[in-house]
């Protein structure tokens, strides 16, 4: 086990009631990176973060976090390891019934017994750091998306991990806070010296701030490399996805019977 | 002819073992609400602050209902015990209907639907929006942060919800009863004392109002966290908690009501 990559997933399989959603999956997160996982929705991706943080079983392979085998770990030695874990759920999953502030202490008041003052320092740090010091006292029904995203990802920082989770960090979001969230992750990385996962459909805006990139495709690794080699790949459905085409490896439609059959049929029974 | 009398049979199993293994599911679950508990009693506040939401907030139907029961049996009960010349009774009538039945059962009744309800939508939205998942993700166990305190909650306002039920109840018959009618006011009270025995009546009755606040909060909290996490899944886990706790309830009653107030 290298020094050098906090996360080792080999030969990753996971079924969903008999249905395989990844298959031979490998990906090596080094430390201070921020790598990519990218695809269309439904692929695999987020099963892949869930996998990460114990929240799912591999069917077969392993995941592993810091050297341990993230699946044969007990309830505790999960626990202790999410400890140094954080994540950002797509829409921020922020506590509704929590000020933005206690949304922001809630893991140091569960996990440490820091007295208030000093939480209360440690809140406003996280929170200047996400530029949303002066929004401590409202409540989450009171932000804006992307507001919520900024303190989800304060959030998700709270307690300095050693790797951050990012499902879809850019969806519904504005251009200006697309750009903001992008920033952040890649200035929050460097400045804690964090490894970074971003799970993500958005490829300008991740393509800016990521090391690598791994493509997966119906839960195959289709292609990885650097954003650059990403941009100028051959990859049919790598380059279909970067670009944006509406058809190509992955299909337009549907799939179906052939058209004419149906029409016929339809034809055939009305005459 | 077969092949549809298969189908029906195969489709009556496949509720009725869907029906066991889900039965079976909230049993563990209520296991595990009962291994983690302990947070909800060592950081007692988190308790405390659902006794607020599902008892204090509760108040003010369980007290309108029951002045209104008393009152109810005040007149109903002048009416029947006037035929035989027995009007004095009416205190214990009052007292023993409301500590005994009317007080657990209608206030459990209307706890479910005022504050099992709000549990259930208030988890299932919690779990719809991904709040628990980030939740277990930040090492915190959603079953003793979330579920326990609101269970225990629940199981705490329960028994004194229904107190207080019976004694506005009480209060009820007596505003009728002595004030409107006419009944003597000494004998109404000093019979009521007479006859409500404190081990066989109050007791049984805190006992049954306890029963039902385990019920209650139970059917609230499982439904909510196994609720589809979608706005359809949440409403129809609801609705399933209204309906199952108060036929539970009901049910439950019949059987505690056997073991405590027969052949006497």
């Amino acid at each position: 086990m290298s020094q050098e990559s906090l996360v080792e997933i080999r030969d990753l399989n996971f079924t969903y009631d008999s249905r395989p959603v990844l298959t031979g999956i490998n990906m090596t997160i080094p430390r201070g990176k921020v790598v990519a996982v990218m695809g269309i929705s439904g692929c695999g991706k987020t099963t892949t973060l869930r996998l990460i943080g114990g929240q799912l079983k591999p069917t077969s392979g392993e995941v592993r976090v810091g050297g341990q085998v993230v699946h044969e770990l007990d309830a505790d030695g999960l626990y202790d390891l999410r400890r140094r874990m954080g994540m950002l759920f797509q829409f921020g999953a922020l506590f509704t019934d929590m000020s933005v502030f206690d949304n922001i202490a809630f893991q140091m008041r569960e996990h440490t017994d820091l007295p208030e003052t000093m939480i209360r320092d440690l809140v406003l740090m996280k929170l200047h750091a996400v530029g949303l010091r002066g929004a401590h006292d409202l409540m989450p029904t009171e932000l804006s998306g992307g507001m919520a995203r900024r303190v989800a990802l304060a959030r998700a920082i709270a307690l300095d991990p050693m790797l951050i989770m990012y499902d879809e960090p850019f969806a519904g979001l504005d251009p200006i806070s697309l750009s903001i969230v992008g920033e952040l992750i890649r200035k929050l990385t460097d400045a804690l010296g964090a490894s970074s996962i971003v799970v993500t459909h958005d490829v300008q805006e991740s393509l800016k701030i990521v090391d690598y990139v791994y493509f997966v495709s119906e839960g195959k690794i289709v292609a990885e490399g650097t954003a650059e080699e990403m941009k100028h790949s051959t990859v049919p459905y790598v380059h279909q996805f970067i670009w944006g085409e509406a058809d190509g490896p992955v299909a337009f439609q549907y799939p179906a019977r052939p058209y004419g059959e149906e029409l016929m049929e339809r034809a055939a029974r009305r005459g | 002819m077969d092949n549809g009398l298969t189908r029906v049979l195969r489709q009556l199993g496949a509720q009725f073992s869907s029906r066991i293994w889900r039965l079976g599911y909230a049993s563990r679950f209520f296991l595990a609400i009962m291994l983690h508990s302990g947070t909800s009693l060592r950081r007692i506040h988190l308790t405390i602050r659902e006794v607020y939401f599902t008892g204090v907030l509760s108040l003010i139907i369980i007290l309108v209902s029951g002045l209104f029961v008393g009152m109810v049996l005040g007149l109903q009960g002048y009416d029947t015990l006037a035929r035989y010349g027995s009007t004095e009774a009416l205190g214990v009538l009052v007292a023993l209907s409301l500590v005994r039945e009317l007080g657990p059962v209608v206030s459990a009744l209307l706890f479910a639907s005022r504050a099992g309800s709000a549990i259930t939508a208030e988890i299932g939205m919690m779990k719809a929006t991904e709040q628990l998942s980030a939740m277990e993700m930040m090492a915190v166990d959603p079953i003793a942060r979330v579920v326990a305190p609101r269970f225990w909650g629940g199981v705490i306002s329960m028994p004194l919800l229904a107190a207080l039920f019976s004694a506005m109840g009480v209060f009820g018959g007596y505003l009728v009863g002595v004030q409107l009618i006419g009944v003597d006011e000494g004998s109404f009270w000093s019979q009521m004392q007479a006859s409500v025995d404190f081990r066989e009546d109050v007791l049984n009755g805190v006992i049954k109002s306890f029963v039902f606040g385990i019920i209650v909060s139970w059917v609230a909290v499982f439904e909510g966290y196994d609720a589809e996490p979608t706005a359809e899944g949440v409403s129809g886990a609801t609705t399933r908690t209204v309906v199952t706790s108060s036929l539970a309830i009901l049910a439950a009653d019949f059987i505690l009501t056997a073991f405590m107030f027969t052949g006497t």
